[in-house]
């Protein structure tokens, strides 16, 4: 199992377009994903999951791969996360 | 004939056909099913047609109303997509629940679960959830959607209501007006109708509901009246009534390109306030002469880090590339703690409007500043661009200021990159030090801006949005008619023009004032511009300098009103 904690830092949070990639991200991937914050876990194949986290600007979340390709997915979705889901810099 | 009374929500006059738009609602049966295969399959199968009808739904409102409404339509593919709804859903079905039943709880769960949540955002996709679960539901019961997309020749909109989503996928071109059995005055539909200049009865009640689907109805969006049935002699006097509207609204669109010019001769610029190269084109349809006031914070919003010269040079220069060879003003950054912007560190104020903002923030962080006026002398090359300074205080702001526009150019020169030689530099006077002090600032700048908003809420010591206080705020308060008449002689003494680019500029109590006041131009949002310019050319620059040199002498702001509209009913007065 991979594991990684993470601040979200882009404005929106993981809502909206961010919360769609991101669970695009995952789903590209064989592993099962899970998101926490604080005591919440969520699928992160799940959209309506990954919204209901509230993960705003500014949270600590922890994500969680387990399966065949978790490293490259807890790279992917760490890049993605760390690119401020692509908004300009 | 039968005539229904609704509000006058957007002025007109509409007739022909009704297109009565039911979105269907589905109810919902409980039953036992034996065979939980054959149901799961046909749950299935239903979704997958959803998402297809979304597909093309969502293709459809990419090209009439833009890719921010169509992203709707993909988030609602998304959630019939998402493995924790489809999983709630496949076990209800699994054990023994049929697919409608099984489908609205799992619906009414994630709603439920979202709308609890305390974020305005994620309460509106709740409603979302239940628009995608109705779709999956007429899939299931073979109904199909009465869509307004299946308008296809020229009609009269009937509805219970209209929601963004409904009218996302509507032909414009084919509406000729709509009627709704609810809503106010700032209903979706009203609002939409006032933007697309058609006329709109809303809230006439339930009986609108039991017209007839073709049948011929007159709407008359000035008086709020529904005619069902009419006889021909009834049809043929609201035939010239809407002859005569369509003449009035084409004459009213071709007069806002006109100038505005006074009975005496005398004319006054119109210009528009604007964010963006998008609502510079609009502002041109409204009539504008140019930009008064572009505001540059969109592009420094929302984001982690600043932008750069190369963003904000391509961000300007599509704004004056619409203008042409009109002038255009651009505002430097004018943010303060109020706003939340990570990069510029801006910490936590006991006072924000009082504190680390605008010009304070950009002679404070000169990289900023030379970044942003490099862009716009970059941007200014071939085109008629000018530089004002928000929230000058002082004349050592100023100073500051043309020090920093000089090495900027000097930076430029010794890149070899084509700029603007020479642009103008003037300052918003929304400060009353600024105001008071305007004939030491004059020689010093090209030109004054009045930023009539803040100086209302600074010399009056009014927050407008605090309830408690706002009935102060009054921009025709006699003490900031003093201060506009000071700007304006310290301006003109010294050979500067002089403007007005808050609310007050497009007030029609307050344009009668300001052209007597001698005021050289007014900048407004642009929607507001045809009424400014059909005011100033009923007005006479002789009686309204009268004016204002009385508004000057009384006590309080409904005095002034109400010598204004004495003097508007009587213009030569």
């Amino acid at each position: 199992m991979q594991e990684l904690n993470i601040t979200i830092r882009n404005k929106v949070g993981l809502h909206a377009r961010p919360a769609a990639l991101f669970v695009k991200a995952a789903k590209g991937f064989k592993s099962k994903i899970l998101v926490s914050k604080d005591n919440r876990v969520a699928d992160a194949k799940s959209i309506l999951n990954v919204l209901t986290l509230g993960a705003g600007q500014g949270a600590n979340v922890t994500l969680r791969a387990e399966g065949e390709d978790e490293a490259d997915a807890i790279g992917a979705l760490k890049d993605l996360i760390e690119s401020n889901f692509g908004e300009p810099e | 004939m039968q005539s229904l009374k609704g509000i006058p929500a957007s002025e007109g006059i509409a007739i022909g056909p009704a297109f009565v738009y039911h979105p269907v609602a589905i109810s919902v049966e409980r039953h036992v099913v034996a065979d939980t295969e054959a149901e799961l399959a046909r749950f299935h199968a239903a979704v997958e047609r959803s998402k297809e009808q979304l597909v093309q739904v969502q293709r459809e409102a990419q090209a009439t109303v833009g890719s921010n409404t169509a992203a709707i339509f993909e988030a609602h593919r998304m959630f019939l997509e998402d493995p924790t709804l489809l999983d709630a859903i496949e076990e209800r079905i699994r054990g023994g629940q049929n697919a409608e039943v099984a489908l609205a709880d799992g619906i009414n769960l994630f709603a439920a679960m979202l709308a609890a949540l305390d974020d305005s955002y994620l309460r509106e996709r709740a409603a979302d959830v239940h628009d995608v679960g109705q779709r999956v539901l007429r899939v299931l019961a073979g109904v199909e959607e009465k869509a307004l997309s299946s308008i296809h020749t020229p009609a009269i909109v009937v509805a219970q209501d209209l929601t963004p989503s409904d009218t996302a996928q509507m032909n414009k071109e084919l509406v000729l007006g709509f009627c709704t059995a609810s809503g106010g005055t700032t209903s979706h539909t009203a609002i939409l109708a006032r933007m697309i200049g058609l006329p709109a009865i809303v809230g006439a009640g339930d009986q609108v509901l039991q017209i007839q689907q073709g049948e011929t109805i007159i709407l008359d969006g000035t008086s709020g009246e529904a005619i069902l049935a009419p006889d021909d002699a009834t049809l043929s006097i609201y035939r010239e009534h809407r002859v005569a509207w369509v003449a009035a609204r084409e004459a009213a669109k071709g007069a806002a390109q006109l100038p505005a010019v006074t009975r005496d001769g005398h004319r006054f610029e119109i210009v528009a306030n604007i964010g963006d190269a998008e609502s510079a084109k609009s502002a041109l349809e409204f009539g504008a002469e140019g930009v008064g006031l572009l505001r540059t914070e969109f592009l420094f919003l929302d984001r982690a880090a600043m932008p750069s010269e190369e963003e904000q040079y391509r961000a300007y220069l599509e704004v004056a590339k619409v203008m042409g060879k009109r002038p255009v003003i651009v505002r430097t950054l004018d943010i303060g703690g109020d706003k939340p912007v990570p990069y510029l560190n801006l910490g936590q104020e006991a006072n924000p409007f009082l504190g680390w903002r605008a010009i304070r923030i950009s002679l404070a962080q000169p990289e900023l500043f030379k970044t942003q006026l490099r862009a716009i002398l970059r941007a200014g090359a071939g085109y008629n661009l000018k530089i004002m300074l928000p929230m000058i205080a002082t004349l050592s702001e100023i100073k500051q200021a043309r020090r920093l526009l000089d090495e900027a150019r000097q930076e430029l020169s010794e890149r070899r990159i084509e700029f603007a030689e020479s642009i103008e530099l003037g300052i918003m006077v929304e400060i009353p030090s600024a105001a008071i002090t305007s004939d030491l600032l004059a020689p010093e700048v090209d030109f004054f801006s009045i930023g009539t908003n803040d100086l209302t809420q600074y010399t009056l010591a009014c927050d407008r949005t605090n309830t408690r206080v706002a009935g102060l705020y009054d921009h025709l308060h006699p003490c900031i008619l003093r201060l506009i008449r000071t700007v304006i002689e310290n301006g003109h003494r010294f050979g500067k023009w002089v403007g007005v680019c808050g609310e007050m500029a497009g007030d029609l109590d307050a344009i009668p004032v300001l052209v007597g006041l001698g005021l050289d131009e007014f900048s407004m949002s642009a929607a507001t511009i045809p009424a400014t310019k059909s005011l100033i050319r009923q007005l006479d620059l002789g009686a309204m300098r009268e004016l204002a040199e009385q508004v000057l002498n009384v006590a309080t702001a409904e005095q002034v009103r109400s010598l204004v509209r004495a003097a508007a009913t009587n213009p030569r007065a």
